[in-house]
């Protein structure tokens, strides 16, 4: 069992929503589905190699790379299209927060974060459970990635 | 003062063309003194992102519905809201929204309950004005506040109850969820796991047709010959 642990580029995020008001947390949400970077280009049109996030309300597609060993660092690359900013936003603040990471970091961050965001008022269960699957997805590939290497 | 209603061929076949607006009618209207658009999405960011000039946003989730009794808001509430959106009794109120209008026929449900007289959906949504290439804007209207009544809610004329449903067995019947709840094989919604019933299967005697099958490519609901044909046809 891993220890759980917020990585610091994660809790400032976290630190930021908290520090608003629900109409703020909702613009800067907003914000994040905005700066989610496209498919790099080798990714791009090749839907085989993406998994969709079925639990998000609107298509979501994720895939990641684990670098070399010890760390591990993981690129994680999201694809949804931008009539659907709510997950985009999610898919931001998760990349943000976690891209670039050590595996076992990554591996560490408690599956209820999005929870602290401060948006379960505003944001329907259905919507905070999409996101909290996109973690688990990522966390599960990190771990498929580990076991077939 | 409403709005006079959209005189269109289309919605001349149904049985309330009063209820449809098309996207040529709301461009033409756009800015009338009797009218407020309202936004009403799934994706709640989605106003945000640029929405119909004029239009206010109403939150299926956090306007119309009590934050702890599992019902819609009470009178005080609507007319709270209504009062804040700029719309008096008498305003001819536009929705549209997301997804084929899902959540927007969904407000419109909710103002019915209240009784608002005029209140119609614009054919084809959100999707249909932007594929139209039609304006939007960032910009969010601070409407003057209005006196909206204190209209208590009344559900049951249109608004099914179990003693309806019984009364009603022997008569049509649709379910208008997925195949796969109607089947049973699943209690929930494709790809919304928490919104679900506690019991596979369908009610006795109901035909399965999914709400989607309503809307054509583009978001506007099908002709009245084509929703004929999808409601009257005999489930194989």
């Amino acid at each position: 069992m891993t220890e759980q642990r917020i990585p610091a580029q994660l809790a400032e995020i976290i630190d930021d929503f908290q520090a608003m008001e629900e109409p703020e947390r909702l613009q800067l949400l907003l914000e994040f589905s905005r700066s989610l970077p496209d498919l790099p280009e080798h990714l791009a049109g090749q839907p085989e190699l993406l998994e969709q996030v079925v639990e998000c309300q609107s298509p979501l597609f994720l895939a990641l790379e684990l670098g070399e060993a010890p760390g591990q660092p993981v690129e994680i690359f999201f694809s949804a299209p931008p009539e659907a900013p709510t997950t985009r936003g999610f898919a931001g603040v998760l990349h943000e927060g976690l891209n670039g990471l050590p595996a076992d970091d990554i591996l560490a961050v408690p599956d209820d974060v999005p929870d602290q965001l401060g948006l379960t008022r505003a944001i329907t269960p259905l919507r905070m459970r999409g996101m909290t699957a996109m973690l688990a997805r990522i966390k599960r590939q990190i771990n498929d990635a580990r076991a077939a290497a | 003062m409403t709005v006079a209603t959209e005189q269109n061929e289309k919605f001349a076949a149904y049985a309330h063309p009063e209820r449809l607006v098309s996207t040529e009618w709301l461009a033409a209207n756009l800015g009338s003194e009797s009218l407020v658009v309202v936004e009403s999405d799934e994706d709640i960011l989605l106003y945000d992102t640029g929405h119909i000039p004029g239009a206010v946003k109403i939150d299926w989730h956090t306007d119309l519905n009590d934050p702890v009794a599992r019902d819609y808001v009470d009178g005080q509430g609507f007319a709270d809201l209504m009062r804040a959106k700029g719309i008096s009794r008498d305003t001819t109120v536009v929705i549209y929204g997301d997804k084929s209008n899902w959540w927007a026929a969904y407000a419109l449900w909710v103002f019915t309950l209240f009784g608002h007289e005029d209140v119609r959906l614009l054919d084809g949504g959100r999707d249909k004005w932007i594929a139209e290439g039609r304006e939007l804007t960032t910009d969010v209207p601070q409407p003057a506040a209005t006196d909206y009544p204190v209209i208590e809610r009344n559900d049951a004329p249109i608004r099914a109850y179990l003693t309806d449903v019984l009364n009603h067995f022997g008569k049509p019947l649709i379910d208008v969820r997925s195949p796969e709840e109607y089947s049973g094989a699943r209690t929930t919604m494709p790809a919304y796991p928490e919104e679900g019933t506690l019991r596979g299967g369908h009610i006795p005697s109901a035909a399965s047709v999914p709400w989607g099958r309503a809307a054509a490519e583009d978001g506007t609901f099908r002709t009245r010959e084509e929703l004929e044909a999808i409601y009257k046809a005999r489930p194989a």
